[in-house]
Formats: structure tokens, C-alpha cells, sequence
């Protein structure tokens, strides 16, 4: 069954790879969207079917496949594994992607590239439940690569545009750097524990490390978990590898909402959440995700805040939310981060292909200085939109505000975070929320309200902006419908005064670790902070939020196109740093100093030096040879005069033996 | 022909050779009759590969499918006509037969002068490679290892580009260095072996048992005498700089070859010679050869980056992916030597495919200069996924084939007792961001961004020729990366008994006098002042 799942994407891959040129746009749809809506179904089937129906403990199907690599004493296979964990994942990765599936065959229509983009799509989903369901570190790093170079295909779709292809190479070189380190962790792993599966490798650091490694120890423990972490900062666009995320716009917009949103990037949360056996043991780990989570959350929020590519905002805003989940993963509270990531992909997926649906309609137009007073030509991509608005911003009864509230709440009360950090990283959050209520805002009211600032009457011809045919709408509605209600599954007790357990929670729960580690039960309960505390934090932030929400929509009402200081605008300047402090210091030192002075100057000229003086030393001694016997008498004369003069005069000198 | 297989197959590409001749002296062939038939007869030796690699017994120890016999027997110089294969050289026997015929087809165009010539030369260096390979005999190893320069010598400097005469001629005499060492390391090593035999698995065997007791000196001469003609070969920074200018001057074929196998021979012959005849020396001195690989791989790949010609970034980058190979094999792990193998059987696919691909684009423009093209994508969209996938697997990209044999090195050389491993492991490990620099910024030039000139805007697709010669190779750069195990399970027996070969006889003899305890400072301090020296030359 798994296989089949995860096999079926590939399939339609090939298919269309090799056939679909010839093919047309209809075939290559029903195609492209059926492989993905088998996977969906049989994953439907799996989870609810076979997963659900088992006691909590033994909610695990392994599926073996064939042996990949043995070598000496490394045995690696192709192998799935299916937990709770890797449960949620498959459900809502192929069902947010079988609806972006479908939102592309509108949103590509009369695209040259039509059937490669089909391909790669179904490629993703292929290397996406590879990457979630593998059972070992090896074949996660294939989903993992994998999916980077999907990612890598598909930011350079249109790839005559050198910016496109420029962004490609970025995100596959800065995934790369995060991807060193993820593999430097699987061979550390490997060389401890002397296999890659998870269920080994994870039952023995509970057998082998009972203790956690304390903060400011780097043992073992916290060496793996922080090469790892690096692989998940590059994929997931946490800082400092953060740059890749806002170039990598420059793919087609359904990919941005399935890639760059809801799914790819998540896989950072999701290795962390799978390793969470391994993060709980390592306080050191805990505390550097937090606070790069923490920190990204905050700076991508005010980054958002500047930009004027509506696509660019939603960027950084998935950047900020990523931080969110990391933050709470480095709090221990792994399954608050896996709900925000199901959350995140609903209203996430929604947003950017609600600004798809806008792009299209404004014939590719992306900045919002050229938008405006849509929300009359477009009532359902707006009207879906406001769902997206109000579940990122928080508010409740929307998706995002239960889940983002638990972060916050896990982050307050985190037992492993050391004083004051909970609470000062639960205040970063706090304001992340307050700055995601304010970018949001201006995002729709600069897009969708005030007055027209587009060309009506562009190059000659008119421009007349119109809803999106069904084909695109109906994922909106879909997306839109989650983006309301489907938070509901994580309800906190707090809201039940304890009757109702958290759904969520109780289903992810076998799959991951409790934190803090070892400790009893009743007492963890008691103390347990109350849940007054919680609704009161809750409504803390929501009021919070909905004041932001309120000022910003008048701001931005009265002065759209206000520009936001220099420094926002320019990101902080990183990608200026980096160029100027890595990539052109190597360059310019590879090409003059290694190439042209030390590889060709120094080394080859040393051969060519050694060369040419066995040459000219033949070219004398070429002369000797003259071929008249006396001049060879001569030299025999002098020869032996020079080895008898050695004798004489050297050789006497010598120890007599 | 059943007990002649190894000879068959050697020799059928000179019979080859002597047909093609006497298809144009006595039938006077036209030549697009030479090329077919040169293409048939290459498949001869390759389709001998089929039973060679059905007969193979993955479990047997030795070599097998032997045929031996007297050859010379002059004043107690015995050498034998003696072959075989094992885990070590067969499926560089394969690589070998099918990058000949990958070569041919890559010539069809490309070669319009001299036609029989360039074959009967390609034929003839195929004997010579294949013989490498399967020789059993050390003075017929050497005969062939010579007898391979030859050919090469002639495709280089007839059919090459503007400065063929002159890389030629640098091409054999850096070689000509290595084997005049070699060879005399060789007569050495059988008077020093009793004068009796040149058998090679003799000679290990003795080395193995303690009856080859070499003096340290002595041992360290002869591990040097072998091992610069082989890092020569592979090469290995700093004696690398005969490849970029052999490279960029070579024709399409001799590119192929070249970097296909003719750079393996050098990691073949480490395996064979130094690691079972010398392994105190290899001891002693692998941390030095892991410091120069560890430079091959990082000063590779930087030098690639900034290249301007297509078929020298090639060229550099092939430099840092054999500096994975010397790792993996100085590990002496068997993660770390099959990682080898297979590192070397897969550049040889893929860096062969690429160079394919580099003579492809010079066929349709004369130029190889990046700067050149730009925007390929659009007006040849299958020569653009091919070229995409090779240089995917050249990046190490999981799934492709590149990508085991580096995974397998690092892992390799992590676990190995070498006195930094981990060290070497990281460093090694820093190619992964720097082959994806390389490769994806070539990729970007050539293939991606507007069409800049105009002559590119209607360049043709990879025709029927083309795809033929360039489709195999991608699909099996997949199939390696998704089932390397049956390339792997038969190199495990012979990379097992390398593997005792070097640690035991090292175990049993660190005892002796002579032999000082290999000291992590000690030998880094040596391997630091060496490399001092280096600099100041």
C-alpha cells in the first residue's frame, strides 16, 4: 500500500516526462492530478483504514522494500515507515497538494513548459512521501535532495529569464550548505550507532543516553542534533539560510503555494520532530532552535512588512511561520509544531493561491504599487483570501490562532528552555503575532481594497481584471473551508476545562517524545500551569492582534503606497553580506590567486621550468658528442683524472673498514 | 572459446584493428564503412563482457576465469602470460568495452580526417586498457600500461585541437616520469621476491605471509616507485597539470577514454600494488596522500568554478572527484575502498557522458567557451535534460549514481583509523557545496538566461547518433544510483582481502624493530614538512 502511494506520483512523472510533449494539455492534467489524488485517497485509506484502528502503541506499519547500499558493515533499504507522525504528513501533503495539482492546470494553462511542469510537480509529490516515509536517514536524505532539486527544477521553470535560473542555482547551492551538515549527521550517526534506521537509532539513544546532555554540553547528542539542524535551517529558510526562500518566488505560483509554503519547507520540522528522541537528550540543541526560531520568526516579520511583490511578503511571512515551529520544537513541545505545520499549509497554501489567482488576473502583474480595488471584480479569490487573512493573523475561531496560541503557550510554560528565555521568546512571538496581523493587512488592503493603481490600458491592449474560471476557485473554497475550521482538531483542553482531551496531541503522541524526559507523570500535571493562565494569555494576544489588525487597515487605507524604512526594504542586507564577504572573495580567489597564479604560474610553470632545463641541458650535451675520437680521449682523460683525484684526496680520508 | 574469455576479450579489439586495415587495403572501404565497422567490432569485446560478467562468482576468492602460460624465459627472468579477474578489475574490464564504443559513436562526426587511423589507434588502445586491467603478471602489466601510451600519444596529437602537439608531448612524458619509476620498482621487487616470479598474487601472498621481508627504506622506495606513477594517473594534486591541457586538446574520444578510464588505472593500481605489497608504507604515508586528496578535492573544484572553457571545468572537476577516490582508498575501510570503486566507475560514466556532451556543443558552434551559449534549453530540450542528469550525477545527487560513491568514501574514511578522520571527513564533505557551485553555475550559463547569440537560437536537438550514445549513459548514471548493490557485492570479496592484506600484515608486524609505531604527531609533522617543501619548490 505505502509503495503504491508513493510510487504512483513517480509513474505519472515518467509518463509525462517522456510522452507528454507530444501530448495535450488536457492528458497531461488528468494525469498529473489523478496520480496525485491516488496517493491522497490511498493515504485516506492507510491512516484512517489501518493506522487509526490500532491501539496508540502499535500504530506503525513497515513496509521493506529492496536492499539500496551494503557495504562493509553498512546495510541500507529502501524502506517506509509509517507512524502517526508520517501519518499527518502524507494526509495533508497530498491532499494540499492534489488541490494545488488541480489550481495548476487553470493557473498554467497555455504555458510552453505545461507538460515539464506536470512532471516535476508529480516528481516533488514523489520525493516528498519518499522523504516522510522513509524508514532510515539515508533514504530521508534522498526525499530530502530530492525534493531540493524538484524545488531547483521548478524555481527555474521559466528559464529563460536569468533571474529564474539565477534563483534555481541559489536555493540549490544554500540548500546544499544546510545539506553538508545533514549528511556530516547521518555519518556521525552512523559511525555511533552502526545503523541508519529511526526505530534503531532512536531506541538506542534511549538505551545508550538515558540523561539529556545539559545546556553549554556539546556531547555526542548535541553534535548529531546540530549538524542535523543545520540540513533543516537550509531547508526550511531559517536564518542564516534564509536567503534562498524569497528568490525562490520565481517559480510559477502553484509552486511557491506546494513547495516554498506548504510542504518542502516543513521538512525541517518534520526531521526535527522524527528526531525528537534525539533533540529531547540535547538541552544545548533545544535552546539554539528555539532561538533561531524565535529570532527568524521576529526579523522575517518585519522584513514582510516592507515588500511590495505580493508573492515576496508571502515569502517572508512562510519564513516567520517556519520560525514559529521551530520555536516551539526547540520548547519541546514537538506536536504543537507539527499542528502549526498542518495548519500553516491550509491558510498558507490558500494565500499564495489566492495572490495566484490575482496574478493571473492581472495578466503576471506581482506588485502590489499596481494593484488595488479588486475585492469588486474578484468576490471569491477575496472573500477566500479574508479566510487566509484571519487564520494567519490569529484570530479565533480561524485555523492558525489555535495552533499559533499553543506555541505561544508551549513556549511560556517550556520545561526546557532555561530562565527568563521562555518568556522572552514568548514575548518575540508575541510581537511576530502583532507584525503578522500588520503585513497581512497591508497585503489585502493594498491588493484588494482602496483604488485601482493598475494600467487599464497596458501596450494596447485592455486590461480587464476577472474572477478566476472554477478550476482555480474550487481550491480556493476548499483551502478556504480548512483555513476556518480545521483547527478545531487541535482544540487545547484549556477551551474544555480539561473534559476534552487535545485530538491532535493524543493522535501524534506515540510518535514522538515527551518532554521534559523522566519525569512523573502526576506531577507534570500538577505543575502544569493553569488553564487560566492559558485562556488568559490567549486572550491577551488576541486583543492584541486584533487591535494590529484594525490600526493597520486604517494605515494602509489612508497611505497604501508609504514606504517602509531602507534597511526592511533591503532584508538587512544579507544577501549584500554574503556576496561581498563569500561568494566574491572565492571567486576572485579560486579564478586569479588558485587558477591562474598558483595552478598554471607556479605548478605547471615548475613542470615546464624542469622541462625546458632537461632540454637545454641536452642541447650541451648534445655538443660533447661531436663524434672525433679525440675530443672522447679527452674526456676519458679528465674522467679519470677526476676519480683517481677522488681516491687520492677524499677517499684515503675514509675509515678503513 | 570458453577458456580463453580474458584473452578474447583483450585482444579481439587488435584483430579489430588488423580487419579495419584490411577492409581498406584490400576492399578499400569508404569511410563511413570504417566507422560502422569500427563500431561492430567494439561491440565484439563488449558483448564479451556479457558471459565474463555471467561466469563471475561474487563469492570466490582470487581471480578467475586465469589463463597462464610461459611467455619469456631469459637468464631466470620468468614472466608469464598470466590473466585474470577479480572484484578489483572486473568491472573496470566492463567500463573499459563500453567507453570505446561510446567513444566511436561520439566520433562519427567529429572525425573527418585520417578516419581508419583514429579507429585502428581507439581498437589498439582498447587492448591496452582491457590488459591493464587483467593482467596477472607484473612485467605484463607494465607491457600493457606502456603499450596504452601509444595510441593515446597519437589521438591526442593528430586529432586533437590547436595545441594537441604540445599537450601530447606533456601528456608522455609526465606518464613516462611515473612508469620509469614504476619499472624499476618493479625489477626490485622480483629480485627482492627471490628473482623467481612476477606473479603478482605470488608476490602479495608473500607480502601477506612475512616471506617479502622489505627493509622500511627499502619498502618506502618501492611504495613511491608505484605510487607517483599511479597518483601521476589519477591524479592527485599537485601532479595534476597534464590533465586540464591533455583534456581541452584531446579529441571528443580521447577525453572519454581518458577520463574514463585511463585516470582509474591510477586508483586500480593503489588498490593492487601499494595497499597488499606495502601496507607499512601505505600506513606511514596515508596520512599524506589524504591531505593531498582532501586539496584534489576542495582545489578541484574552486579551480572548476572559475573556468571559462567547458572541457576544463571538466577537466579540474575531475580532478576533485578523484581526490575522493585516493580517500577513500588511503581509508583502508571497505565502505571506503568499494566507495572508491565506485566513485571511479561512476565518473567514468558520467564524466565521460559529459565530455559526450561538452564535443556535442563544439560539433554544432567550434567554440567551447561558456560565455559562448547560454539559453540552450529552449532551441534543444533533450540535450538539455541529458546534460542536466549527467551533471546531477557529478553534484552526487542521491538516487545518481555519484552520489554512493561518495557517501560511501566519507562514511569510509569517518570510521577508519586514520589519525584525522574526521577531520578529512568534514573537509572531503565541503565538495558537496562546492560540485553544486560548479556544476549548476555551468548549467546556468549554458543552458539558462535569454538566448545571447544568435547563432544558438536554432542549434538542432541531440540527433538519432547522439541520443544513442548519450541515453545509455543516463540511464545507467540512474540505475547505479538506485541498485548499486550488484556492482558492489562483487568487488566485496577482493576489497575484503585488501582490506586484511593491509591491516594484518601491519597488525603482525608493527612489533618488529625497524618499524616505529605509526604516531599521529610525529607523521603529521612529516606530512607538514613535506608539504612545505612542496610549497617552496
Amino acid at each position: 500500500m505505502l509503495k503504491a502511494l508513493v510510487l504512483s506520483p513517480l509513474l505519472a512523472a515518467g509518463i509525462i516526462g517522456i510522452f507528454g510533449r507530444r501530448w495535450s494539455e488536457r492528458l497531461i492534467a488528468v494525469i498529473g492530478c489523478s496520480s496525485v489524488g491516488l496517493s491522497m485517497l490511498l493515504a485516506v485509506r492507510v491512516v484512517f483504514g489501518e493506522l487509526w484502528s490500532r491501539p496508540p502503541e502499535q500504530r506503525v506499519i513497515w513496509e521493506p522494500f529492496f536492499s539500496w547500499i551494503a557495504s562493509g558493515p553498512l546495510r541500507v533499504e529502501w524502506g517506509f515507515h509509517l507512524d502517526a507522525l508520517s501519518g499527518v504528513y502524507i494526509l495533508f501533503v497530498t491532499f494540499v497538494g492534489f488541490w494545488i495539482h488541480v489550481f495548476a492546470v487553470g493557473y498554467m494553462r497555455g504555458d510552453s513548459g505545461y507538460a515539464r511542469f506536470f512532471a516535476y510537480m508529480n516528481l516533488f509529490m514523489f520525493m516528498m512521501l519518499v522523504l516522510v516515509l522513509a524508514d532510515n536517514f539515508l533514504v530521508m536524505f534522498v526525499g530530502w535532495e530530492g525534493v531540493g532539486l524538484c524545488s531547483y527544477l521548478l524555481i527555474g521553470h521559466y528559464f529563460d529569464r536569468a533571474y529564474a535560473a539565477s534563483a534555481a542555482k541559489k536555493a540549490f547551492i544554500v540548500n546544499r550548505i544546510g545539506d553538508f551538515g545533514f549528511a556530516l549527521g547521518v555519518i556521525l550517526i552512523f559511525a555511533t550507532f552502526g545503523t541508519l534506521r529511526f526505530s534503531e537509532v532512536m531506541g538506542a539513544i534511549a538505551a545508550r543516553f538515558p540523561e539529556p546532555e545539559a545546556l553549554g554540553e556539546i556531547g555526542l547528542l548535541t553534535t548529531i542534533a546540530l549538524l542535523l539542524f543545520v540540513g533543516a535551517t537550509g531547508k526550511s529558510a531559517q536564518i542564516p539560510l534564509h536567503v534562498w526562500l524569497p528568490d525562490a518566488m520565481a517559480g510559477p505560483t502553484p509552486v511557491s503555494a506546494l513547495i516554498h509554503a506548504a510542504t518542502m519547507v516543513t521538512a525541517g520540522v518534520y526531521m526535527v520532530a522524527r528526531c525528537s528522541e534525539l533533540y529531547a537528550r540535547s538541552l544545548t540543541a533545544l535552546f539554539v532552535i528555539a532561538v533561531i526560531g524565535g529570532v527568524t520568526a521576529l526579523l522575517a516579520a518585519t522584513i514582510g512588512l516592507a515588500q511590495w511583490n505580493i508573492k515576496k511578503v508571502l515569502a517572508y511571512s512562510t519564513i516567520s511561520q517556519l520560525g514559529y515551529m521551530f520555536l516551539a520544537c526547540g520548547a519541546g513541545a514537538f506536536s504543537a509544531a507539527i499542528f502549526h505545520v498542518v495548519t500553516h499549509a491550509f491558510f498558507k497554501a490558500l494565500l499564495f493561491l489566492g495572490a495566484g489567482s490575482v496574478i493571473v488576473a492581472l495578466h503576471h502583474e506581482e506588485d502590489m504599487r499596481r494593484m488595488g480595488g479588486l475585492k469588486r471584480v474578484m468576490p471569491l479569490t477575496y472573500g477566500t483570501m479574508l479566510c487566509g487573512w484571519l487564520a494567519i493573523a490569529g484570530l479565533p475561531p480561524f485555523a492558525g490562532f489555535f495552533s499559533k496560541d499553543e506555541i505561544l503557550w508551549r513556549t511560556w510554560t517550556s520545561p526546557v528552555l532555561p530562565e527568563p528565555w521562555g518568556r522572552l521568546l514568548w514575548a518575540i512571538s508575541w510581537a511576530t503575532a502583532i507584525l503578522t496581523a500588520a503585513y497581512m493587512t497591508r497585503l489585502i488592503v493594498l491588493t484588494f481594497e482602496g483604488e485601482e493603481r493598475f494600467a487599464r490600458h497596458a501596450e494596447g491592449h485592455r486590461l480587464v481584471p476577472r474572477e478566476s474560471p472554477p478550476v482555480m476557485t474550487i481550491p480556493l473554497l476548499v483551502l478556504a473551508v480548512l483555513s476556518v475550521g480545521g483547527g478545531w482538531m487541535g482544540l487545547s483542553e484549556a477551551y474544555t476545562g480539561g473534559r476534552i482531551a487535545n485530538g491532535f496531541e493524543q493522535f501524534v503522541r506515540p510518535a514522538l517524545v515527551r518532554v521534559p524526559l523522566h519525569s512523573d507523570p502526576l506531577r507534570m500535571a500538577a505543575e502544569e500551569p493553569g488553564h487560566g493562565m492559558e485562556l488568559g494569555l490567549a486572550a491577551v494576544t488576541t486583543l492584541a492582534v486584533l487591535a494590529a489588525l484594525i490600526w493597520a487597515r486604517r494605515f494602509y487605507r489612508r497611505d497604501p503606497l508609504r514606504p517602509a524604512p531602507r534597511l526592511l526594504q533591503n532584508k538587512y542586507y544579507v544577501d549584500e553580506i554574503y556576496a561581498a564577504l563569500l561568494v566574491r572573495p572565492i571567486v576572485r580567489g579560486s579564478s586569479v590567486l588558485l587558477w591562474k597564479v598558483f595552478d598554471v604560474a607556479l605548478i605547471d610553470g615548475a613542470v615546464n621550468g624542469v622541462a625546458s632545463a632537461v632540454a637545454a641541458c641536452a642541447a650541451v650535451l648534445r655538443r660533447m658528442q661531436t663524434g672525433l675520437v679525440r675530443s672522447y680521449l679527452v674526456m676519458i682523460l679528465i674522467g679519470a683524472l677526476i676519480v683517481l683525484g677522488y681516491f687520492v684526496f677524499v677517499g684515503s680520508r675514509l675509515p678503513a673498514r | 572459446m570458453g577458456g580463453h574469455l580474458l584473452s578474447w576479450l583483450t585482444f579481439a579489439p587488435t584483430v579489430g584493428a588488423l580487419l579495419l586495415l584490411f577492409a581498406r587495403v584490400l576492399m578499400s572501404a569508404r569511410e563511413e564503412t570504417i566507422r560502422r565497422l569500427a563500431l561492430a567490432l567494439s561491440l565484439i569485446p563488449l558483448g564479451l563482457c556479457i558471459p565474463v560478467l555471467m561466469r563471475f562468482d561474487p563469492t570466490a576468492s582470487g581471480p578467475q576465469m586465469v589463463e597462464r602460460a610461459p611467455w619469456i624465459r631469459f637468464f631466470g627472468f620468468n614472466v608469464d602470460y598470466f590473466v585474470g579477474v577479480d572484484g578489483l578489475s572486473l568491472w573496470f574490464v566492463v567500463l573499459s568495452a563500453l567507453l570505446v564504443t561510446i567513444s566511436i559513436l561520439a566520433s562519427w562526426r567529429a572525425i573527418d580526417q585520417h578516419v581508419l587511423e583514429f579507429h585502428i589507434f581507439l581498437l589498439l588502445l582498447e587492448t591496452g586498457l582491457i590488459g591493464v586491467f587483467v593482467a596477472l603478471d607484473l612485467f605484463l602489466f607494465f607491457i600493457f600500461w606502456e603499450v596504452m601510451l601509444v595510441p593515446m600519444y597519437f589521438l591526442i596529437g593528430i586529432w586533437g585541437y590547436e595545441r594537441r602537439i604540445y599537450a601530447a608531448v606533456k601528456f608522455i612524458i609526465y606518464t613516462m616520469v611515473g612508469s620509469a619509476l614504476m619499472l624499476a620498482a618493479i625489477i626490485s621487487l622480483y629480485y627482492l621476491n627471490g628473482g623467481t616470479t612476477f606473479d603478482i598474487l605470488a608476490i602479495t601472498e608473500n607480502a601477506r605471509a612475512g616471506r617479502l621481508a622489505l627493509a622500511p627504506q627499502t619498502e618506502r622506495w618501492l611504495f613511491w616507485g608505484f605510487a607517483l606513477a599511479f597518483l601521476i594517473k589519477v591524479p592527485l594534486f599537485p601532479f595534476h597539470t597534464w590533465l586540464p591541457d591533455a583534456h581541452v586538446e584531446a579529441p571528443t574520444a580521447g577525453s572519454v577514454i581518458l577520463a574514463g578510464v585511463l585516470l582509474k588505472m591510477g586508483g586500480y593500481g593503489l588498490l593492487r600494488f601499494n595497499l597488499p605489497l606495502f601496507p607499512h608504507a601505505t600506513e606511514e604515508f596515508a596520512g599524506l596522500l589524504c591531505a593531498l586528496a582532501i586539496l584534489s578535492i576542495i582545489y578541484g573544484a574552486l579551480v572548476s568554478m572559475v573556468q571559462p572553457d567547458l572541457k576544463k571545468l571538466i577537466a579540474y572537476s575531475s580532478v576533485s572527484h578523484m581526490g575522493f577516490v585516493v580517500l577513500g582508498i588511503m581509508a583502508r575501510t571497505e565502505m571506503g575502498m568499494q566507495g572508491a570503486i565506485f566513485q571511479m566507475l561512476s565518473h567514468g560514466i558520467s564524466t565521460g557522458a559529459l565530455f559526450v556532451i561538452v564535443g556535442v556543443l563544439s560539433e554544432r558552434r567550434h567554440t567551447r567557451v561558456i560565455a559562448e551559449f547560454g539559453g540552450l534549453a529552449r532551441p534543444m530540450p533533450v540535450f538539455s535534460a541529458l546534460f542536466g542528469i549527467l551533471a546531477l550525477a557529478s553534484v552526487a545527487l542521491p538516487t545518481l549514481s555519484g552520489f554512493v560513491g561518495e557517501f560511501l568514501v566519507l562514511v569510509g574514511t569517518y570510521t577508519s583509523e586514520l589519525a584525522h578522520a574526521r577531520a578529512y571527513t568534514v573537509l572531503a564533505a565541503t565538495a558537496m557545496i562546492f560540485s553544486a557551485a560548479y556544476m549548476l553555475w555551468m548549467l546556468e550559463r549554458v543552458l539558462f538566461g535569454e538566448i545571447t547569440h544568435e547563432e544558438n537560437r536554432h542549434l538542432p536537438d541531440v540527433n538519432r547518433r547522439e541520443r544513442l550514445t548519450l541515453i545509455p549513459m543516463a540511464v545507467l548514471v540512474i540505475v547505479m544510483g538506485v541498485l548499486p548493490n550488484p556492482i558492489l557485492r562483487r568487488t566485496d570479496r577482493a576489497i575484503s582481502e585488501v582490506k586484511q592484506a593491509a591491516h594484518g600484515a601491519v597488525l603482525v608486524q608493527w612489533e618488529s624493530p625497524g618499524w616505529r609505531m605509526p604516531n599521529p604527531a610525529l607523521s603529521k609533522g612529516a606530512a607538514r614538512e613535506r608539504m612545505g617543501l612542496m610549497r617552496r619548490r
